[in-house]
């Protein structure tokens, strides 16, 4: 068995695609840098990742696949699964084993690979409609909103762009407390920050709350008042906790007004 | 200011207008504009919490007030009801929402009210606050007014500007049942604003093709509700309505309700246990059907199949009254007919089409594209099933549907179309005096 090991980015994965070509084989697996290898694995080679390979391979791609794929390899490493790595790797390599002018295999679910990719996508983009449904924001003295997550996977990025579209008259920071770093718009554009002492942090990395002193006079009026609103919407004769665990797991329900 | 007593308003409110069932955010998609507070997204819309109940909490849904001067028998609120009524100020109500929607809580507001002194009254009082969000607070998030049965062509057609959808209520599909619950309607008063709304969608759609300029009017259409199981309609009568309504240009989704005993000393009501939610599911999925799965309605329902069957859903029931129409050949057949393999939905339906391009498709693939092969397999053929002798075909054709039905029911499935089937039956034996 031949294994590839990487940094464990994506353009990790470029990289050994670059050189599983100019080696002339295909690995069957890639295993990040000092992650424990799996059994019979007869030869390992390290992939030095170059910034020169990666947008010559990256570049390539461009040419055989569509937008949308490019989009869906790129957000889909945004999932930090490690079960990715291979399935991705194998999916960019067979990109390039094509025939120029065959039809791309993108759209070829009976793939193993592509539909592993494609799922691990599909995670990802429902994972990012998960922050737009449940960031809950507080409101701080100065005028900022505040709202904390930790979700599954890294999918900050793919959300900002909406709050900044939604949100653009008031100035928010979204933070997300398993990963340490936020988005903060200032009402003119969108920073990336991450705080360097964490004792001094305004809020509560557990819960997500505003300590007491920042938190602005009116907003536990409001937060009561959304409560108030949740349980009165909520119809007894119909009461279905399943579905509510469904679409609402109990892994958001820490950072979310009403169930806190 | 914001008191404690707008909490106790806010609940009164909330609990009025819970039993409206429509709840979306779809059909819009406006971007966010300078110096205004908010967007919509389109697609399915974003569902902001669930309730205890498992519904989604989209928007905020609020009465104005919950006065009425009806008494429609399966309502909460009508007029000889004994319950806490309230009114919300104007400004509370655009304050609440404002602030709500800054916090990411909901994605806008669905306002609706009992009909105080007169419709036009209200509805210029619902159209008032549209207005004064849109144009006061900036509000550029989604708005769902309620037409008032009877309101005015002028009103509506204000409304219709800041809107991004707007509802009036069918309730009751059969008009002589609807006029025995609710002796002050009937279905012209609803027809006849969902005909101007119409109208001033399209009209609106002709003006724009001109001067592009032109603000929308009620751009992500119209909805209305059903309430289920409060009369003695079929799914049949209820399925029909909603096919007519869909056949109308400008109509996007039809809700059914199951009703839910709120008024348990009319009698001229029946008496649930509770409230009818197998079949309010069966007729959700008909929907279904009829909107993302190329069905018409008398596929679904006939004559002889009136009701719904509570136990199966209803593309397997179909599928087990038409075994002429399978097996059906993954790998050569249309789209429009894997469509209708129970077990398989849009998303697969999509994925197997696009595949089949590439390689022959197997029952191996299937199942890891997510095709509910538990039901899918007696239905289709993808040729490596049919070979040999050894492992002989068992498909709806060999076992016949009537031996095939009980293999795809589940034990919990019976019991609870049983029990619900129970509750309907008491209320055909409900005393009619008093």
């Amino acid at each position: 068995m031949l294994v590839y090991t990487f940094d464990k980015t994506l353009d990790g994965i470029l990289s050994a695609v670059f050189d599983a070509y100019s080696l002339h084989q295909c690995p069957d697996a890639l295993v990040g840098k000092g992650e424990p290898l799996p059994l019979f694995c007869e030869e390992v080679h390290e992939v030095v990742t170059s910034d020169d390979r990666v947008q010559r391979v990256w570049a390539g791609l461009e040419k055989r696949v569509s937008k949308e794929a490019m989009r869906l390899l790129a957000v889909s490493y945004l999932s930090e699964l490690s079960e990715l790595d291979t399935p991705l790797f194998h999916y960019i390599y067979k990109v390039f084993q094509q025939a120029e002018g065959a039809r791309s295999i993108e759209r070829n679910f009976s793939d193993p690979d592509v539909l592993a990719v494609t799922n691990i996508f599909r995670k990802v983009m429902h994972e990012r409609l998960r922050m737009m449904q449940f960031v809950r924001f507080q409101k701080a003295k100065d005028g900022t909103y505040l709202g904390v997550v930790s979700p599954d996977h890294d999918v900050l990025p793919l959300v900002v762009h909406h709050f900044q579209d939604r949100f653009g008259t008031q100035p928010w920071l979204i933070y997300d407390a398993k990963r340490r770093y936020g988005f903060y718009y200032d009402q003119q554009e969108v920073t990336r920050i991450t705080f360097q002492e964490e004792e001094t942090l305004p809020f509560d990395l557990e819960n997500g709350k505003l300590n007491e002193e920042v938190l602005s006079e009116d907003d536990k009026l409001f937060q009561e008042l959304w409560r108030t609103y949740f349980k009165a919407i909520c119809i007894k004769e119909r009461m279905n906790p399943k579905k509510q665990l469904n679409d609402m797991p109990r892994r958001y329900w820490k950072y979310m007004t009403e169930k806190q | 200011m914001l008191t404690e007593k707008t909490l106790e308003k806010l609940r009164i409110l909330a609990e009025s207008a819970k039993y409206d069932v429509s709840c979306s955010s779809s059909g819009t998609v406006r971007g966010g504009k300078q110096g205004m507070v908010g967007n919509t997204v389109g697609g399915v819309g974003i569902c902001h919490s669930f309730a205890d109940d498992g519904r989604c909490i989209s928007l905020l849904k609020v009465m104005l007030t919950n006065f009425c001067m009806y008494d429609c028998a399966y309502c909460i609120n009508r007029r000889s009801n004994d319950i806490k009524r309230a009114t919300l100020a104007v400004h509370e109500l655009e304050e609440i929402v404002m602030e709500f929607y800054r916090r990411n809580y909901i994605e806008g507001l669905f306002l609706s009210s009992g009909v105080v002194r007169n419709p036009d009254y209200t509805m210029e009082r619902l159209v008032a606050i549209a207005k004064d969000l849109r144009t006061v607070h900036r509000f550029n998030g989604y708005i769902h007014l309620k037409s008032i049965p009877g309101a005015s062509r002028e009103l509506l057609s204000e409304a219709g500007r800041y809107a991004d959808r707007m509802s009036v209520n069918i309730e009751i599909p059969n008009e002589t049942s609807l006029k025995m619950l609710a002796p002050e309607k009937d279905h012209q008063s609803v027809f006849t604003p969902m005909r101007f709304i119409q109208q001033g969608v399209l009209e609106n759609k002709e003006d724009r093709k001109h001067l592009r300029h032109v603000p929308r009017f009620v751009p992500a259409g119209q909805s209305t509700q059903m309430i289920v199981g409060a009369t003695a309609e079929t799914d049949r009568d209820i399925l029909h309505m909603s096919s007519a309504m869909y056949n109308q240009p400008t109509m996007r989704r039809v809700y059914y309700s199951g009703y839910v005993s709120v008024n348990t000393y009319d009698p001229r009501l029946p008496v649930l246990k509770q409230p009818p939610l197998v079949r309010e599911n069966r007729l959700y999925q008909a929907d279904w059907l009829m909107r993302f799965y190329q069905f018409k309605v008398e596929e679904i329902v006939d004559e002889a199949n009136a009701n719904l069957d509570l136990e199966v859903d209803p593309k397997l029931a179909w599928a087990l009254r038409h075994p002429e129409q399978f097996p059906v050949d993954i790998n050569r057949d249309d789209y429009e007919k894997i469509l209708r393999v129970p077990g398989i939905g849009v998303k697969s339906a999509l994925l197997i089409v696009n595949s089949r391009r590439f390689n022959r498709i197997t029952s191996y693939h299937l199942k890891k594209m997510g095709v509910v092969m538990k039901k899918a397999k007696y239905f289709i053929t993808c040729h490596e099933l049919t070979d040999g002798y050894a492992n002989p075909i068992v498909g709806i054709n060999e076992l016949h549907p009537e031996r095939l039905k009980p293999l795809l029911v589940s034990k919990a499935q019976q019991k609870k179309a049983a029990a619900e089937l129970q509750l309907t039956l008491n209320f055909e034996e409900e005393p009619k005096e008093e």
